[in-house]
């Protein structure tokens, strides 16, 4: 942000004093001495008013475009998916922390429902980190990006966590998890090398494990194309249940499973954050520990589960 | 403080040139340049070399010169064959750094004009490149292997000379009526491309930023790298708004082949680096800088709002700045004929 004139002219002279005496240390400076110096004489460049134009923010995530998408997204997380949340209450209202959840589904719905619950009822803008191919993708990378989406690079995920304080969504399982054979459902794939946590605890944020139930069977994936894949430089090529269904169509359509969303309680790391490493070991104990936290809540939810279709 | 301008008839040059005259404990002021200057200089000496600056080590040892100011490196790849690009970005610099290394060289500081272009343009990148953060894929063009070589020289000279101040500036794309860069001279046409699909991040700073960065770094004892670009960034959709053009779409594949044809037609001249900037876009994070003690005037959107509203006056009134023309005689004359009083 830019300070208006009378604004910046202590600093100026902060400026001044240090070019002309190379020994001041600026850090130690009080900014408020030279508030009441004269405002030294220079052209004030900002006759332009500071203005953004955009809604987008440096991230690239709209919120008028987010609130396009919530309105065209509600219909179906409210009368087809019919989301239920238990534990809500346990997502902070404010500062940084890690949504760390089970991935599925070939075209996951997860993570938008969990982006549109967040939001609608929190009230608070969620970032979902994600393979840097949808950065490559034409029309479908700016809509993701427009719409909170971020490439998972660890720099990417502390900003967002420690430096502004946001809600991140991520997968630790990949596209590990959406590739997966409609029998592996809801056993969850290795959660990465742990980054995740590590990022959490540079960060300084909590991580807040949640448990989904009802993507797996939302789209199915029952065949899978390694061949396909290769050639057409994705990470999986399914053939699922929608689309033996639907055809074509069944790349769009998903089946009306059930969702719940069980959010667990936040696990705290005992560390100090912004440090160079942090023990390897640590960081997987701690993941495989996450791991176990969402995999045990969704064997209790399996099992409290009557209908797929029904909850 | 006796300094040495390289680049002396480019913008940036000119601009470094001309600020450290203002300066009353800037004893000498020395250009070196292949072409005559274009900024009006009140003392400077201007000195014709060749591209690869090869004479600059006699020039080092006449004129005694205590800073450097690098700013001939070229990094619109649109300007240079890259036989001539590597000729002056490498060898120039290899030669310069050379001069200012040499046994009992009165050399203590060093400041660089390099460009954000080593960090690339990938699927890959971070959203906000720091300053110890390499790049995420191989560099493909020229322009862009040749500024990792010059920064790598640079790396082994700060090492191999501790007593001297390295400072390597790392410039955001620039944003200025008074410069020509593939980005300005694409939005001063009345379309301009995108990439179809594509809506990237951009970054821009403003010319007086850069060159306050440059004087900041040459009034200041602050050695390092550091990247210089304005706060935020925003959608190339915005900036095109801003600026009140028009976006033509390129395919999102074989896109430089299909941007050929522009460059033929002289519409627009994006170099393979600018595209992928279209593409990936490009943030640099300034925070290194800032806590060094320097202070941007303008931030992203105002810099793209000030060139807008400049174009808008040259498209009114033309050219504003009126132009200027060296002469050796007459130059010669101002600064060194007894005849001219000169106020001490």
């Amino acid at each position: 942000m830019m300070a208006d004139g009378p604004e910046r002219a202590p600093e100026r002279a902060l400026e001044i004093a240090a070019a002309t005496h190379p020994d001041v240390d600026l850090t130690e400076i009080d900014p408020g001495i030279g508030r009441d110096l004269v405002p030294l004489a220079r052209p004030a460049p900002e006759t332009v008013e500071e203005v953004r134009r955009s809604d987008v923010d440096q991230w690239g995530r709209s919120e008028h475009f987010r609130a396009l998408t919530r309105r065209a997204f509600e219909p179906l997380y409210k009368h087809w998916f019919r989301v239920e949340w238990e534990g809500f209450e346990l997502l902070p209202e404010e500062g940084g922390a890690l949504l760390v959840a089970n991935h599925a589904g070939a075209i996951p719905p997860d993570a938008p429902s969990i982006m549109h619950g967040i939001e609608k009822d929190l009230g608070r803008p969620v970032y979902g980190l994600a393979e840097n191919l949808f950065r490559a993708l034409p029309v479908v990378g700016t809509l993701w990006s427009r719409s909170g989406g971020v490439t998972a690079h660890p720099d990417n995920a502390y900003r967002l966590l420690h430096d502004e304080g946001h809600l991140v969504l991520v997968f630790p399982e990949g596209t590990k998890a959406t590739g997966k054979h409609y029998n592996d459902r809801y056993r969850l794939r290795r959660f990465g090398r742990g980054g995740f946590v590590e990022i959490a605890m540079r960060a300084g944020a909590p991580v807040i494990p949640i448990a989904v139930m009802g993507a797996e069977e939302a789209m199915p994936v029952l065949f899978k194309s390694p061949r396909l894949a290769k050639a057409l430089n994705l990470p999986y090529f399914p053939i699922t249940a929608n689309m033996l269904a639907f055809g074509p169509l069944g790349l769009v359509a998903y089946l009306p499973a059930k969702f719940r969303i069980r959010v667990l309680p936040p696990v705290h790391f005992d560390v100090a954050p912004n440090q160079e490493r942090y023990s390897r070991s640590r960081v997987m104990e701690e993941s495989e520990r996450i791991r176990g936290m969402v995999q045990d809540a969704l064997y209790d939810m399996l099992r409290q589960r009557r209908s797929v279709w029904f909850g | 403080m006796r300094a040495l301008v390289t680049g002396l008839s480019t913008y940036w040059g000119g601009r470094v040139a001309q600020a450290l005259e203002q300066r009353s404990d800037v004893e000498v002021v020395v250009g070196v340049d292949t072409r005559d200057p274009r900024t009006p200089l009140e003392r400077t000496e201007f000195v014709r070399t060749d591209s690869s600056h090869s004479i600059l080590a006699r020039i080092v040892r006449a004129t005694q010169v205590d800073t450097i100011v690098h700013t001939h490196l070229v990094v619109d790849s649109t300007r240079a064959t890259s036989r001539t690009l590597h000729e002056i970005n490498v060898i120039g610099t290899m030669n310069l750094l050379a001069a200012a290394g040499a046994p009992s060289s009165p050399v203590r500081k060093v400041v660089l004009k390099s460009s954000g272009l080593v960090y690339g343009a990938n699927k890959a990148d971070p959203y906000f490149f720091r300053e110890d953060m390499p790049r995420t894929g191989p560099a493909t063009t020229p322009v862009e292997r040749s500024l990792l070589e010059v920064e790598g020289f640079v790396r082994d000279f700060a090492d191999d000379n501790p007593h001297v101040d390295v400072s390597l500036l790392r410039f955001a794309n620039v944003l200025g009526v008074d410069i020509e860069t593939p980005f300005t001279a694409a939005l001063r046409r009345p379309v301009v491309p995108e990439i179809l699909g594509f809506d990237p991040r951009l970054q821009f700073v403003h010319e007086d930023d850069v060159v306050e960065a440059l004087m900041y770094s040459i009034n200041n004892d602050i050695p390092g790298v550091y990247n210089v670009g304005a706060d935020g960034n925003l959608p190339w959709s915005k900036v095109c708004a801003i600026v009140g053009k028009r976006r033509v779409a390129l395919p999102f594949v074989f896109t430089n082949l299909a941007a050929e044809p522009a460059r033929l037609l002289r519409l627009w001249d994006l170099p393979p680096e600018a595209m992928q900037i279209l593409r990936f876009g490009r943030t640099i994070d300034n925070t290194r800088y800032k806590r060094a003690g320097f202070h941007y005037s303008y931030t992203t959107a105002s810099t793209i709002e000030a060139f807008a509203q400049a174009l808008r006056l040259a498209g009114t009134i033309g050219d504003s700045s009126p132009s200027y023309r060296y002469e050796r005689e007459v130059e010669d004359f101002f600064r060194h004929s007894p005849a001219v009083v000169r106020p001490d």
